[in-house]
């Protein structure tokens, strides 16, 4: 078997976020929400992140864009083209090269009439044009566009938030839960949109905790676990229960309602009370003390593992 | 006992109902899915069969007599947005205290840990504070459960704790389920009958 080897678009190597906050009166404290995670996005790719809520999947994308707050410490490579990501280099980029598309209708300006906000202002033949064709694309009324977000129903607000990213053909788009308040139809019309973006050689970051659609349109998917990834696996791996790696993985497998829909008792660890060593530990079937230790990442069949327990040929 | 919604008309805008004629009998061992396309009116149809809207007419009916207008309703809703179901400035156990003769066995069953009984909303995640919800809605005196698109916003793995005990309880307390799902596979597993709403 003959693993990917494309350029990379986005390369994210040992990311580690920290946020520092007041505890009691002047005592300070970091909490530590992301921890060693490892992602990357070749050309060509669409890469799905998968995990419960809380798992640090937003805070991902919004560390990739430079969105964090102030009191925010991220630490680790992150690599855009080959090149290292630096503040100036974000700004630069941001909503040209990588474009976000926002999980909430919300990020939309309410002082903004639609139409206005996907051509960033612009006021060129050129950009009325291609907005137009966007909006036609997503099925939206001409007239949508001098319409304010306040006017709009959720699932239209949804299509402008895609047409907005489309507007300046980027390379990498980052959609963070694009598609709830879509009907079916819908959501498979915009993901079909990021097949073909990505089909001409560009990247596509796709946050969502909706393995099933994940697994219908992602080349790989990259599971995290309380701010860590877990495992990363090539799609097909999830046919079956025993081509997955790390056991969360399979137990996300086996939730799937059409898989038995067996619940996994206990939750994910709260950030400030982490188990020592692998997060997933304390729920593991596998555990052994060996696991509280350091964790390192594991190469096996084209996908990636922070598990000790996991087997299989290892690829280097 | 039967809910029974009869010729209801609703809409939001005058003259323009979204809903009309609507018909639906559900039993105490039943467990109905309600299909249909985004904005076709799932929610405000569930927010009518919980009471929380009224119908411009028609009647909704338990046990052939009107919803309660004071008091704890039988029939409880639980939402799809479970962070925009509980008052942020309440910890979590004031929040359950909202419900009534609830038995602690269900915050067990629930996975629900003690230390977050004294949480508030903003320090736990979406699926932690639905379980409150679910917990909320399954009061003594609860007889019919309207849930709505209630996992969407879940991973899988709580997606299938939340339900698992669910239909666990309302089949063991004949509890009849009225439910939403976008989820083909979900809702196979979970229904007993499909209605289907036409636009």
């Amino acid at each position: 078997m003959t693993c990917l080897t494309k350029k990379h678009i986005l390369e994210i190597e040992n990311l580690s976020v920290s946020f520092l906050q007041y505890d009691k009166g002047m005592r300070q404290r970091s909490l530590q929400v992301i921890t060693n995670l490892s992602v990357s996005v070749h050309e060509g790719e669409i890469v799905a992140v998968v995990g419960a809520s809380g798992s640090g999947k937003s805070l991902l994308a919004h560390a990739v864009l430079g969105l964090l707050p102030a009191n925010a410490d991220v630490s680790g490579t992150l690599r855009f083209e080959g090149k290292p990501l630096t503040a100036a280099s974000i700004a630069a980029l941001r909503g040209k090269g990588i474009t976000l598309v926002p999980q909430s209708i919300a990020y939309l300006d309410p002082l903004l009439k639609a139409g206005k906000a996907v051509r960033k202002n612009k006021r060129d033949a050129g950009a009325r044009k291609k907005q137009r064709e966007l909006f036609a694309h997503f099925q939206l009324d001409p007239a949508t566009e001098n319409l304010y977000p306040f006017e709009l129903s959720g699932g239209m607000a949804r299509r402008v938030l895609l047409a907005a990213a489309l507007m300046d053909d980027p390379r990498l788009i980052i959609a963070d839960e694009p598609t709830p308040g879509l009907d079916l139809e819908l959501a498979k019309k915009a993901l079909a949109d990021f097949r073909a973006f990505a089909d001409q050689g560009n990247g596509v970051l796709l946050i969502t905790h909706d393995i099933e659609l994940a697994l219908s349109v992602a080349d790989r998917i990259a599971v995290f676990y309380a701010g860590t990834t877990v495992e990363e696996a090539p799609v097909i791996d999830f046919e079956a229960e025993t081509t997955l790696r790390h056991p969360y993985t399979k137990a996300l497998w086996r939730a799937l309602p059409e898989n038995g829909f067996a619940a996994l008792p206990g939750n994910q660890p709260y950030v400030k009370a982490m188990p020592k060593g692998c997060p997933f530990g304390p729920r593991c079937s596998l555990f052994s003390p060996s696991c509280e230790g350091e964790i390192p990442l594991k190469t096996i069949r084209c996908g990636t593992v922070r598990c000790i327990k996991a087997t299989g040929s290892v690829e280097v | 006992m039967m809910l029974e919604a009869k010729d209801i008309v609703f809409g939001y805008e005058k003259r323009r109902p979204i809903l009309d004629g609507f018909c639906l009998s559900a039993g105490q061992e039943e467990r109905v899915a309600l299909v249909a396309l985004s904005g076709v009116g799932k929610t405000t149809l569930c927010q009518l069969l919980a009471g929380y809207l009224a119908p411009w007419s028609g009647q909704i009916t338990l046990n052939q007599k009107p919803l309660p207008q004071k008091g704890y309703c039988p029939v409880q809703m639980i939402w799809q947005h479970p962070e925009k179901s509980v008052d942020p400035y309440l910890r979590m156990k004031d929040t359950l205290a909202e419900g009534r003769g609830l038995d602690p066995a269900v915050l067990e069953g629930l996975g629900i840990e003690s230390d977050w009984l004294n949480r508030f909303p903003g320090e736990l995640s979406g699926g932690e504070i639905q379980r409150f919800c679910i917990a909320r809605a399954l009061g003594g005196e609860t007889k019919f459960i309207i849930a709505d698109e209630i996992s969407t916003m879940l991973d899988p793995i709580a997606q299938s704790q939340i339900w698992n005990f669910l239909l666990e309880e309302v089949q063991r307390r004949k509890i009849g389920l009225i439910f939403v799902s976008h989820s083909e596979a979900l809702t196979k597993r979970i229904a007993t009958r499909k209605v289907t709403l036409a636009e």
